[in-house]
């Protein structure tokens, strides 16, 4: 590049860094830009989650906050009700993730098929139960699925099979909560996966049919394979979402009957609003990191391997 | 893609039609019965056989809910809070995004290894924490409660950070050879190629503040401090729960994101795809 004559001769009155500068920020300006997260994060995040470690390691005796060492965990390790909520979650986990997940498969494929009409309506009657907020859908399927007058049973009845407790049943309860989880959740990870599906290249579908693949071996070996790091994701997600459960156990059941859908989520909220046990509360805290930290760390390494 | 006229494509493109049309209206039965049961007093929605056509007491039970419980000031409340969030967090999230992306300083990896861990952290852990704060710094049933501690959202930091990295660089290189300071740069050149990504990181936001439960029920103490789903959730601990009203209410917190869903449906979906990093 060429400068002008009168840029050069006033290059040599100027000091060299004062034409760089011209070319790029001034140092501070990207922790300005940063400054309003940096201090909210010092805030709201970093404060109450050091806090929350040393909170765990404290006991409320005779109104002081005293500290225990490890005796919260250490009451966590025996407590029936946290392996209750623990097998609850769980129970949760490894049945609505992969119902919710292959269902979504399913769709996802129809809703790329050029077989399917009206594709577009569909997809959007599909995802429209994301918009409405968990209170909103726990109250609206506590109605539904009310034991004596709710819709369902009627419809049930009606065509000749039992009423079903849904609600009062330990079974049925997590049953319930597992529709409702599936009726709210499924159209969104149907689309990630459609946005995927749509990223894999024609050719290869095309490369297949004429080597003479069967529809099933071009699922199995073409869109699978091309879904990997979507699946990855939805799995890693959802897991984290349900191991985090707490509105829709607080709105349908309340954790009931008899502890049956008790969540850890729910017991943490228990014990640090109900019973103002705030030490215990965050114990409780960081166990679910740890369990949710371990289970991603066994999904991701799992899945990243396949993916080989 | 060819498109395969044979009777058994027609067939089988009937029989997935078909199919999926039955679990759409499995999906979309909840929001039609939303519709009749809050038409309909208490007694008529659980009523045998149960009405199934929409009735003629919604103004009733909206009269019920908005002179009778206050459910107004709900409303209010949920709309300034969550249109402040959109806008407060995603302006917040957006000069983040920049910040990472377009810039190379000391500390930079640190900083962006904090927003990832933080996004990966269950929030339940801070529920504790964060109520001691506000109650210490008084802040218990207010606004800012509300707003500031999500603020700085991870899942938006690191959205816009994406979104960002498809500005040229020399774009804004030629503006600072032009002079211009660097947040008019920000503001007049950065920000209006962002249109989209804003758009849905907004959507996002105000959906996310809209329907949050937890946390604001922990926060707000006192009924003319609560949002609509607060406020839901205490209509339905009541023990002689109005249904007719109670499902009116649900009716009013569902509308207006339904509304702005069908409107800005291309948005929406952009923000659930980039969104998947968060659930």
């Amino acid at each position: 590049m060429f400068f002008p004559v009168n840029q050069m001769k006033s290059s040599k009155l100027q000091p060299a860094t004062r034409r760089r500068w011209r070319g790029s920020a001034p140092r501070l300006t990207p922790y300005l830009f940063l400054l309003p997260v940096l201090v909210l994060f010092a805030g709201f995040k970093v404060y109450p989650y050091l806090y929350a470690a040393w909170l765990s390691l404290t006991k409320i005796i005779k109104g002081q906050t005293t500290f225990v060492g490890l005796g919260n965990y250490a009451r966590l390790a025996t407590d029936p009700i946290f392996y209750k909520a623990l097998s609850n979650t769980l129970i949760i986990l490894i049945t609505q993730v992969p119902l919710m997940l292959g269902l979504a498969l399913v769709l996802a494929v129809a809703f790329n098929s050029m077989l399917l009409k009206f594709r577009s309506f569909w997809r959007t009657a599909y995802f429209v139960p994301i918009v409405m907020g968990l209170v909103a859908y726990g109250i609206l399927f506590s109605t539904l699925l009310n034991n004596h007058y709710g819709l369902v049973n009627f419809l049930l009845e009606s065509v000749g099979l039992p009423r079903v407790p849904w609600l009062a049943d330990p079974l049925w309860a997590k049953v319930s909560i597992i529709i409702a989880l599936t009726w709210h959740y499924t159209g969104n990870s149907a689309v990630i996966y459609l946005a995927q599906l749509q990223s894999i290249p024609g050719e290869l579908y095309e490369a297949a049919e004429i080597d003479g693949a069967t529809t099933w071996q071009r699922f199995w070996h073409i869109t699978l394979p091309g879904l990997r790091p979507a699946i990855t994701l939805t799995v890693v997600l959802s897991t984290i979402g349900t191991l985090q459960l707490f509105d829709e156990p607080y709105v349908l059941t309340n954790g009931g009957p008899n502890n049956a859908t008790l969540t850890i989520g729910m017991y943490l909220y228990q014990n640090g609003f109900k019973y103002f046990d705030f030490g215990y509360a965050s114990a409780i805290g960081y166990v679910l990191t740890g369990i949710i930290g371990m289970i991603a760390l066994i999904q991701f390494r799992f899945l990243r391997e396949k993916q080989a | 893609m060819r498109i395969d006229r044979s009777p058994e494509a027609r067939s089988a493109s009937l029989a997935v039609t078909v199919v999926i049309a039955i679990g759409a209206v499995l999906m979309l039965a909840p929001f039609y019965w939303l519709i009749v049961a809050s038409t309909h007093r208490t007694r008529d929605i659980f009523s045998n056989p149960p009405n199934l056509v929409p009735g003629d007491q919604l103004w009733v039970n909206l009269t019920n809910l908005f002179v009778g419980e206050g459910f107004g000031q709900a409303v209010l409340n949920s709309t300034l809070v969550a249109t402040l969030y959109a806008l407060l967090g995603g302006l917040v999230c957006t000069a983040a995004g920049y910040a990472f992306a377009k810039f190379r300083f000391p500390g930079q990896g640190v900083l962006f290894g904090i927003v990832l861990v933080i996004l990966a952290l269950p929030s339940q852990v801070t529920l504790v924490p964060l109520f001691q704060i506000m109650v210490q710094l008084n802040w218990l049933n207010t606004y800012q409660a509300l707003i500031l501690p999500n603020l700085a959202l991870p899942f938006g930091i690191f959205l816009m950070r994406q979104t960002m990295q498809s500005v040229p660089d020399e774009l804004i290189q030629a503006a600072r050879v032009d002079g211009a300071g660097e947040f008019r740069i920000f503001a007049q050149i950065v920000l209006p190629t962002m249109r989209p990504a804003l758009a849905a990181l907004g959507i996002f936001l105000f959906l996310a503040q809209w329907n949050d439960f937890v946390y604001p029920l922990i926060v707000l103490r006192t009924s003319d401090a609560y949002t609509v789903p607060v406020a839901l959730a205490s209509l339905q601990g009541l023990s002689d729960t109005d249904y007719g009203q109670l499902l009116a209410g649900t009716l009013v917190s569902v509308l207006p994101v339904l509304g702005l869903f069908l409107f800005l449906q291309r948005h929406f979906v952009a923000g659930i795809l980039a969104g998947a990093v968060k659930q």
